[in-house]
């Protein structure tokens, strides 16, 4: 043990801010202070900004378009990333897709597609999940049928998240209805503007559309569009999550919400004095700030630990049942800092989308604040998307505990 | 930064973990807790020996080149095995007292005799009404006859039945909460005007609360100096009782881990109940978080003044609760036996339970850790942005 920090972190943490602060362009920060979902034409701009410096996947293999930074700098950019405001972008395209056409697609599809991504030309949709394959992913019955050169895919995916502003989708198809659930899965890349793909919208309880369902009714896709072995799709889906094994912990996220959580306390007034030095509600500042602070160094023992380190294999279950936990305590507590305007619908007049944007919103007008109650209530989603945490507790108890 | 041991360090939690293996197994350990001391003279003897005392010292400060995570290690290890011997109150609260004195011959001497293990100290400074701010002391100090004399109270010693010296501290000046004019003194065990009220803590712990009717005492450090050679103390005190009770809530997790594949219920090992499952997977998570906590708490005592207090406030709110979340689950899924004093596992719960309230408790430390934490709004280079 050996906690000396290193002090070329801190020069690279100033490396990044620097930057973003010269380069991001007004609306967009103030965009992303509201944090709603994001508009396709503020990341395409984004994208472009970061592509100048390269910096568009850092976590990507350097010969992808990646960089060679070490696994604590590509956190510290992501740090410096939210704390500066910068929106959301496409994450399907560069912490999911991305990754996996990187270490397992032909050169013909690198080639393709990863320019596409890293300038934001190109957006992604994911296509796991199916409506009676939630949790039981391996029970997807998408089917994709070889006939030529073709694949004909039908079927039905659910929850794909942003299909609604994509241009492709990837999905997990069954290719060999006789093999067991797992082995007969491949991994498919297909054009959202093939005949016989329909995207209906979900909206969700934060009246704001991501969620959609994406229909298959004999869409022809091309065999070059499989990513690599037929069949070897679940392998591939797995090896994902191991990619950014502490993304799901969404630490610089929330320690961007702790910021502004503290910020909405500071200046919200309670009976003539700042919410902030109301002790009930600085009690439970501070017991998330504990429980973030846990949560954080969780993540640099990740990052510090060798490759193939065996107590690495359940830690992404740990940081993705806390790390969804907080992700969406800190929201309840930001719109709660809000007092009586914390309850009220605010559509982001900006944002991309609205369910009833005719109605009158009450008179929020720090960037800071607008997006708050609606956050509060997609967040509801962490604790069930990329694996419900009952599901991760499932496997914490089978993996690391041999219950 | 690196998370793994150094040699000195895997040496080390190597030699905790035989020593636990091989000398203090359950049985020899309830024996112990019966016997008149509550701990063995002859480990004691073996520890000195095996370097512990000195372990949470550089070797400039006249230890074997540890510091806190040397601390740590140890005491990670004592709370696996549950020890009863007074090491924290010897080798962490009286010793890093000691090595918290400005610099003289005096310090010298007795760190020396300190990392030797003879006589037991113990740090007397807690009193009724402190509830773990390091500045509370209502016993006073006066000059009499050429010599400072002490009189006042001092409540649950650790290890104030077996020390044959007390480092004590005694107000010079100012009111009760002063962090000015308190003075820190060298008493003898068997000084006149000094009274021991034993007692047993639930963990099987003895401890001791002091009156002191004007005994002497030898006056090692006074005003920031003493106040400093306190809170050295306390940090290394916190730090290690957060290492313990990770030890303790790690402990007591596997052995519920196994007892849960082998008892049967309903006609199956109890393993195999998701309720119960999922009870096991939140208890991991926070044996995993916990020791998260104590590294940020160990990274920090090296760091700025304001960090380290907060850190370390944060690790004891933490660990305290996770611990106790953790011992009482793992009485909870054994079930009956779960409440036996025969079993090991209620002896968990037991230590952190005092544990988390030794040097302030949860509600203590949050409250420090408030007052580390502004709460703000946003920084000036965030506000101009957009």
């Amino acid at each position: 043990m050996d906690f000396t920090p290193n002090p070329a972190d801190e020069a690279f943490r100033q490396e990044v801010r620097s930057f973003l602060q010269a380069n991001l362009p007004a609306d967009i920060a103030r965009h992303g202070k509201r944090d709603s979902h994001s508009a396709r034409a503020d990341i395409e701009r984004v994208m472009k900004m970061l592509n100048s410096r390269g910096w568009s996947a850092p976590h990507w293999p350097k010969e992808n378009g990646g960089t060679d930074w070490s696994p604590r700098q590509k956190f510290i950019y992501l740090e410096e990333m939210r704390r500066a405001r910068v929106p959301v972008l496409d994450r399907t395209a560069i912490d999911l897709v991305g990754p996996v056409i990187c270490h397992f697609a032909n050169d013909a599809q690198k080639q393709h597609f990863l320019p596409q991504i890293l300038n934001g030309d190109c957006f992604w949709g994911q296509g796991f999940s199916e409506p009676n394959s939630g949790s039981d992913l391996a029970s997807l019955t998408t089917s994709a049928r070889r006939e030529g050169d073709h694949y004909i895919v039908n079927g039905q995916k659910i929850w794909t998240s942003e299909a609604q502003r994509a241009d492709w989708i990837f999905a997990l198809v069954r290719t060999d209805p006789a093999a067991k659930p797992q082995r007969g899965i491949s991994f498919l890349l297909i054009d959202l503007r093939s005949p016989g793909v329909e995207v209906r919208p979900i909206w969700s309880i934060d009246e704001v559309l991501t969620l959609n369902e994406t229909f298959f009714d004999n869409v022809k896709v091309p065999v070059e569009n499989l990513v690599g072995e037929e069949n070897m799709g679940w392998t591939y889906a797995k090896k994902l999550l191991q990619f950014e094994r502490t993304s799901s912990a969404e630490i610089p996220h929330i320690k961007r919400d702790v910021i502004q959580l503290k910020h909405l306390a500071a200046t919200t007034m309670r009976r003539g004095r700042p919410l902030a030095e109301y002790p009930p509600f600085a009690k439970r500042i501070a017991e998330l700030e504990i429980k973030v602070m846990a949560l954080e160094w969780s993540v640099l023992r990740v990052l510090h630990a060798e490759e193939g380190d065996p107590s690495l294999n359940a830690v992404a279950s740990v940081l993705k049942v806390r790390g969804s936990e907080l992700f969406s305590d800190v929201s309840d507590l930001a719109a709660m800092a809000m007092g009586a305007h914390g309850t009220a619908v605010i559509p982001d007049t900006e944002g991309p989308h609205n369910m009833r944007p005719e109605l009158d919103a009450p008179p929020v007008t720090d960037p800071e604040a607008v997006g708050a109650p609606q956050r509060a209530m997609f967040r509801k989603a962490a604790t069930i998307y990329g694996g419900a945490n009952e599901v991760q507790r499932n496997i914490i108890a089978k993996g690391v505990l041999g219950l | 930064m690196d998370f793994n041991h150094t040699e000195e360090q895997t040496a080390l939690a190597d030699s905790v973990a035989r020593f636990g293996e091989r000398d203090y197994d359950w049985d020899s350990r309830r024996k112990l807790a019966r016997s008149p001391e509550g701990y063995s003279p002859a480990n004691w003897a073996t520890f000195a020996e095996l370097g512990w005392f000195g372990a949470g010292l550089s070797e400039e400060e006249g230890g074997f080149g540890g510091g806190p995570e040397g601390t740590a290690i140890l005491f990670e290890g004592f709370g696996r095995m549950l020890l009863l011997e007074p090491v924290m109150a010897h080798a962490v609260l009286a010793l890093q007292a000691l090595a918290g004195l400005p610099g003289n011959e005096r310090r010298t001497d007795l760190v020396e005799q300190a990392v030797m293990g003879d006589p037991v100290m113990a740090l007397a400074h807690d009193e009724a009404e402190g509830w773990g701010l390091v500045s509370w002391v209502g016993t006073r100090a006066g000059q009499a006859g050429g010599a400072w004399r002490l009189t006042g109270g001092k409540i649950r010693v650790p290890g104030g039945q077996a020390a044959g010296q007390f480092l004590v501290s005694a107000r010079l000046s100012g009111s009760i909460d002063d962090t000015d004019g308190i003075g820190l003194f060298l008493v003898d065990g068997e000084a006149a005007g000094l009274t021991r009220k034993g007692y047993r803590m639930v963990d099987n712990h003895l401890v001791a609360d002091l009156a002191l009717d004007g005994v002497e005492g030898e006056l090692l450090a006074q005003g920031p100096d003493a106040l400093a050679a306190l809170t050295r103390a306390t940090h290394h005190g916190i730090a290690a009782a957060c290492a313990e009770m990770l030890g303790a809530m790690d402990a007591a997790l596997w052995q519920t881990r196994d007892y849960l594949l082998t008892r049967k219920q309903f006609g199956t090992t109890l393993n195999n109940f998701q309720a119960l499952q999922h009870r096991m997977a939140d208890m991991l998570i926070e044996v995993e978080l916990s020791r998260s906590m104590l590294f940020q708490a160990l990274a920090a005592m090296a760091g700025p003044e304001g960090e380290r207090d907060r850190a370390l406030a944060a690790a004891k709110v933490a660990i305290s609760n996770s611990g106790i979340f953790v011992t009482r689950n793992a009485i909870q899924l054994h079930g009956g036996i779960g409440m036996t004093e025969e079993l090991m596992v209620g002896h968990f719960y037991k230590r952190v339970w005092v544990l988390a309230s030794l040097l302030g408790n949860a509600d203590h430390h949050l409250d420090q850790f408030m007052d580390h934490t502004p709460i703000e709004p946003v920084p000036a280079d965030i506000a101009a942005l957009g």
